[in-house]
């Protein structure tokens, strides 16, 4: 009975996850590095979120005012920090995106404090079925993600932007010789992924109705672990690891204890690396010289 | 050769009596009390910081890697040593105190529990390529913590108190020698240049036949040795420890100090880790704007200056002499590439 319960939950978290992952997975996959900033995007979009509703615009609102302002972050930040550095070594970008989520989590901190401000609640209700209590947040959680993750697919797949980011992921240099605009197409991946975050923020907030600076640091890191467990790099990787991060996590909090959660994720990821570095979807890649 | 060899020696006879020197002069200076207890307690924060700043500048300035979690294995030295320091006693022998002995023994075992941790963390993580360790290594300080904040030995969530107050100026001055001693002799000799050679380029390295894993590890250990040192000199300074000290934020301090010193110099970790950790506590103000200082300052460093401030630039005292004396016909010419001085720059603590 129970098992099902946690289940429910896992996945709710999972597909969270999972949106977070993809926006891990795709800029990794095309400038080779972790964006340490991306969990304090989702940070900033539930901010902009939280006040859009204090302010008493209608939802659909908010939650556009959230994407808008994250992909517009993302966008900057990868303009500001990232390409000036985009052929140096990668110990300075990967020092840069830890600078940059350092910077948005104490800039937060200054302006809004560090006072947990309480979401409002803006999905309400739920069903039953049998005698089992399904809310309806976990309902559209899921139905978001999985559009969110389809609709992207389908773009990646057939559409010619999504061809370009495919050609820039693979080979850079070439893509560039096929007249594929590199940098925008860069920008792009950015300003997907940080508009995914946004989503991603805004489902978060409905089940954790708490905002404040750190909250994307952990939840961010997590997501990580999610994409590099699924394979990095990989769409239907991230939703694998997402899915299967947000079960077990649910699980431990279910037959465990909460405290041990977080150790519980952080493991599978050490296991994942030890077992099978390239994660559950991803391709073995061979560097050459 | 000789004389290669003779310009080692003074070199290294000019330093001791430097480190000697300066040694003797601040500790003058504390027991005739010209350093109240406050900036004493500062000093000693100093050299706790650099042990820390110095040993992860070999794994992030001269092996390239990034790794996130130095405060874990900061927080291991520190429960480890606090623990052992709490539970026995060792009785006096003779004229040695054995509560020295006992908080000496105690730092190692704090040291050599990190670089077990290291060793284990780094053997799957060091296989990989360089951005897996900064994640690993962070997922690790997080499993840490936890662990910390969920065993009944450290306190758990409530910390761990009655720590005795072990860490005072000749122990830090001490371990700060010992770890840039240890750092200098490494980067330069054999084994040192293996190392920065993993830094430069994986797979030349690894096609003239150096195992990378092995150079990799040696790197990652030694600087969680000294993490664990600093860690138990940190909980002998404040005597009180809770899981919530050894956090993400720490990691990112070590790392900023390390960054702005300069990738690869020692000196520049030692100035950087004395600057930064002296403003925030005379300067209240900067103390809250710091983490987003530190976070600009990051960034702007690495878009301007990706080696950092110092770059691998290395304070040397041998060389100011010798630029002072111009006595070429005594000093035979070093190669350019051969850096030298260590100690040197202590002075400026």
């Amino acid at each position: 009975m129970n098992l099902i319960n946690h289940l429910i939950n896992g996945i709710h978290v999972g597909s969270i996850y999972a949106l977070v992952a993809l926006g891990y997975n795709m800029v990794y996959g095309i400038v080779k590095l972790i964006n340490f900033a991306h969990g304090d995007i989702i940070m900033a979009g539930a901010y902009v979120a939280f006040f859009a509703l204090d302010a008493g615009m209608p939802t659909v609102v908010a939650v556009a005012a959230s994407v808008v302002f994250c992909v517009v972050l993302g966008v900057v930040i990868e303009k500001v920090a990232y390409r000036p550095l985009r052929k140096s070594a990668k110990i300075s970008l990967l020092i840069t995106a830890i600078g940059i989520s350092l910077l948005l989590e104490n800039t937060a901190q200054k302006l809004f404090s560090a006072t947990p401000r309480l979401f409002p609640k803006i999905i309400e209700g739920g069903f039953y079925v049998g005698d089992r209590q399904i809310s309806m947040t976990t309902i559209v959680t899921i139905a978001v993600s999985a559009l969110l993750m389809a609709g992207l697919t389908v773009f990646v797949k057939t559409t010619n932007a999504g061809k370009a980011m495919r050609a820039v992921s693979e080979d850079t240099e070439a893509a560039q010789l096929m007249g594929i605009n590199v940098d925008r197409t860069i920008s792009m991946t950015f300003a997907i992924g940080s508009g995914l975050a946004a989503i991603a923020a805004v489902l978060y907030c409905c089940s954790y109705p708490q905002v404040y600076p750190t909250m994307g640091a952990l939840f961010g890191i997590k997501a990580f672990v999610a994409a590099v467990l699924g394979g990095i790099g990989s769409i239907p990787g991230a939703v694998v690891g997402g899915l299967m991060i947000g079960i077990a996590e649910a699980l431990t909090k279910g037959y465990l204890s909460s405290m041990w959660a977080d150790a519980i994720v952080f493991s599978f990821l050490i296991i994942t690396l030890l077992l099978k570095p390239s994660g559950i979807l991803g391709r073995k890649v061979v560097e050459k010289v | 050769m000789s004389g290669n060899r003779r310009a080692y020696f003074k070199r290294t006879l000019l330093n001791t009596c430097l480190c000697l020197a300066f040694f003797v002069t601040v500790n003058y200076m504390i027991g005739a009390r010209i350093l109240n207890r406050y900036y004493t307690n500062i000093l000693n924060l100093v050299l706790i910081y650099v042990v820390a700043a110095v040993s992860l500048n070999l794994t992030c300035g001269y092996l390239g890697q990034l790794p996130l979690g130095h405060a874990g294995f900061m927080s291991l030295g520190g429960y480890t040593a606090a623990i052992i320091t709490t539970r026995f006693s060792i009785p006096d022998i003779g004229p040695i105190p054995g509560q020295a002995v006992l908080f000496f023994l105690a730092t190692v075992a704090g040291g050599i529990v990190a670089m077990i941790a290291g060793v284990l963390i780094g053997l799957p993580a060091l296989r990989l390529k360089g951005d897996y360790l900064a994640i690993i290594t962070l997922a690790f300080g997080e499993i840490i913590r936890v662990l910390v904040q969920n065993i009944k030995i450290t306190g758990g969530a409530m910390g761990m108190g009655g720590i005795g107050k072990y860490t005072n100026f000749s122990w830090g001055f001490f371990w700060t020698v010992m770890v840039v001693a240890f750092t200098f002799l490494l980067v330069n000799s054999r084994h040192g240049r293996a190392i920065k050679s993993v830094r430069e380029d994986e797979i030349a390295a690894e096609s003239v036949g150096i195992n990378l894993t092995y150079y990799k590890i040696v790197a990652f250990a030694g600087a969680a040795f000294f993490a664990g040192v600093s860690g138990s000199l940190f909980a002998h300074h404040i005597c009180y420890l809770e899981p919530g000290n050894f956090g993400y934020n720490m990691s990112i301090e070590m790392l900023v100090m390390v960054v702005l010193g300069g990738l690869g110099s020692i000196s520049g970790s030692i100035i950087a880790a004395t600057v930064l950790t002296i403003v925030p506590e005379v300067l209240q103000t900067f103390a809250t704007w710091k983490m987003i200082i530190y976070s600009l300052l990051l960034v702007v460093v690495m878009i301007f200056k990706p080696s950092g401030l110092m770059g691998d630039f290395e304070l040397s005292a041998a060389r100011l002499v010798r630029k002072i004396f111009r006595r070429k016909e005594d000093v035979p010419q070093l190669p350019e590439n051969y850096t030298e001085g260590e100690e040197t720059d202590e002075q400026e603590t």
